[in-house]
């Protein structure tokens, strides 16, 4: 589900980075506020134990696939929702950066479709309230049962909510013309799919180590505790939740232009015809210097009687847009052939 | 291989090539990490079916490959991670928007392939640019860049330790795997009798391990307050260097440079 730098528009990249940079925010705030530093060696090996165990290949019984565990809610059941927030952004950051999984501009969307959802979401809305409750009655069978409940309605929910992101966020960027709903319905069951496998390793790895250290694992032994959210509560604020976005912001999904869009060349139809001042149709700025390159384009054109009839016309543009692009590789060519004899030089 | 050992040797590759020295190299973090946030951006913004006119953006990874001396051969083997996602998504575009946009000899080349090709080509610049950073920039510089960029502590040396012990675990697994597999010949995974022990084991020992790490980093003075390894100054080149790289994405991005070259040729 890593979105790559390309599926996204600056803007929506902003807002997203702007998303989840104000979580990290108030993470470390809260973080702060507990002042444990002991905690901050104890994130940093949890984080690189997962990013090393998502490597590993689990096979499921029966089908020729494997799945592999998921990051967010085993960081945020042993770890917290905060600490495990935070593991997952160098996580992703480290991918991002060494194996290019992900892109540097896409790694706020990235952390809210992986991070936000698996440790927030899936901690407060679902770990916490599941763990909380008597569900399977008492005892350490009974936890062990609440845990692997909890862990895989967590991922699979976290998951949906993840690929429903990507789905958002790339529509939003304009860059897919596949049409929204036909988007949803191609990404979730995926990750439905995904989600239980995913849900399941998670469950085996939490019931273990709850096994061997219960200590280890957040809230295991916390049921009757009083949560501030039941679980009715809560399968009511995620219903809500799931309407409000299916049925609301899928709308605006189709009709408006990407932001972008919008700030460069504004919406007449919305009466925002100004914004930057740029000329939609004729995509460029008017100016003393433009027009001083026009008059030396006319100059140096050897080539005037090789023009199409409408000037104005696709093909005319496409000609010289391709003798534009050879130029360029020309010069990269040349910038290659200098950098390599450079190089042999000072060898 | 497996995939551990694989990613150790990805996370060694991309060590030895940062210790590298070259123009490059030797800009300031800052500079570096600035100038690629800048040019990913620039390219992201640029329209759907703006294709030709994006091209000139291809030669600023091309110049610092050759300036750098960093072999273009790993970069592209990176693209096994952000091709497919980025396929799936463009390879939608040529069946939804079949409008012709040009004529390429007399064949019409619909608007959906334009901007499916785009799509990619933006793909492959971004992944040029974020890696030619990391290959050029050392990870002590770059959370040293980050700091001064007032980025929170935390997250710096969360992100510094992170990596350390991503190499000692990656390691450790890596060592696991190869066992488990010697022992289940034939075997693809891990089975699931062994699913929740076969990590559940390493993360009861990287707890204790993390228990003795902080104590081990209180013996050598930690209070809280991270040390970083000391990186140069701020250069005016380095100041350059940004400028420079800033202006010409403002430029490539303001004025249609393709059309204005081939219009040099052909009008």
């Amino acid at each position: 589900m890593h979105m790559a730098d390309a599926l996204l528009s600056p803007a929506v990249a902003a807002v997203m980075y702007a998303s989840s940079g104000t979580t990290a925010g108030i993470s470390i705030h809260q973080l702060k506020k507990e002042n444990n530093p002991a905690q901050l060696p104890t994130m940093a090996v949890g984080a690189a134990l997962v990013f090393a165990g998502q490597m590993i290949n689990y096979t499921i019984p029966g089908t020729g696939s494997s799945g592999h565990i998921c990051g967010g809610m085993l960081l945020s059941a042993l770890l917290g929702p905060q600490a495990g927030f935070l593991s997952m952004i160098v996580i992703l950051a480290i991918q991002c950066l060494f194996f290019a999984d992900g892109g540097l501009m896409a790694l706020g969307a990235n952390v809210w479709n992986m991070a936000f959802y698996g440790c927030f979401v899936g901690y407060y809305l679902i770990w916490r309230p599941i763990l909380r409750s008597h569900w399977f009655g008492d005892g350490a069978r009974a936890v062990r049962l609440r845990i692997i409940a909890a862990s895989v309605i967590g991922c699979v929910v976290t998951l949906q909510l993840g690929a429903f992101s990507v789905v958002l966020e790339t529509s939003l960027s304009g860059i897919t013309e596949l049409p929204f709903g036909a988007f949803v319905a191609l990404m979730q069951p995926i990750h439905l799919a995904i989600g239980l496998v995913e849900g399941a390793v998670t469950a085996a790895v939490l019931c273990f180590v709850y096994s061997a250290r219960p200590e280890l694992v957040r809230e295991a032994d916390a049921a009757g505790v009083s949560a501030k959210g039941s679980v009715k509560s809560v399968v009511a604020v995620l219903t809500a939740v799931t309407v409000l976005v299916g049925g609301g912001l899928s709308l605006l999904a189709s009709s408006n232009p990407d932001g972008l869009e919008w700030a460069l060349f504004g919406n007449a139809e919305s009466g925002y015809s100004e914004n930057m001042g740029l000329d939609e149709e004729a995509y460029g700025v008017e100016s003393a210097v433009a027009d001083k390159a026009a008059s030396l384009q006319e100059g140096t054109a050897f080539l005037p009687d090789y023009a199409f009839p409408d000037s104005e016309s696709a093909a005319g543009t496409t000609v010289s847009g391709l003798v534009g692009a050879a130029m360029v590789a020309i010069v990269a060519a040349a910038v290659c052939v200098i950098g390599g004899a450079y190089r042999r030089k000072h060898s | 291989m497996n995939r551990m050992e694989a990613a150790l040797r990805e996370l060694g590759e991309m060590d030895d090539l940062a210790a590298r020295s070259s123009p490059i190299h030797r800009r300031h973090a800052i500079a570096k990490l600035l100038s690629t946030v800048g040019y990913i951006a620039v390219v992201l913004s640029f329209p759907k079916y703006a294709l030709a006119a994006l091209t000139p953006m291809a030669l600023w990874p091309v110049a610092l490959f050759q300036l750098s001396g960093v072999p273009v051969s790993t970069c592209f083997r990176k693209l096994r991670y952000v091709l497919p996602l980025v396929m799936a998504v463009g390879l939608f575009n040529p069946l939804f928007d079949r409008a012709p946009l040009v004529y390429l000899g007399g064949v019409a080349v619909s608007g959906g392939v334009v901007s499916m090709v785009t799509l990619m080509v933006k793909g492959v610049l971004c992944l040029m640019a974020s890696f030619l950073l990391m290959a050029t920039t050392s990870i002590d510089c770059l959370c040293a860049a980050l700091r001064t960029l007032h980025l929170p502590g935390m997250v710096v040396t969360l992100l510094l330790l992170t990596y350390r012990y991503t190499g000692v675990l990656t390691e450790e697994l890596a060592v696991m795997t190869t066992a488990y597999h010697l022992r289940a010949p034939g075997q693809k995974g891990i089975h699931v009798s062994a699913w929740g022990s076969f990590l559940g084991q390493l993360l009861l020992r990287s707890m204790d391990r993390a228990r003795e790490l902080y104590d081990s980093m209180v013996l050598r003075g930690y209070h809280g307050h991270f040390h970083y390894a000391p990186v140069g100054p701020f250069t005016g080149w380095d100041g350059l260097y940004l400028a420079l790289c800033l202006g010409v994405f403002a430029l490539v991005r303001l004025v249609d440079v393709t059309g204005w070259l081939g219009g040099l040729l052909v009008r």
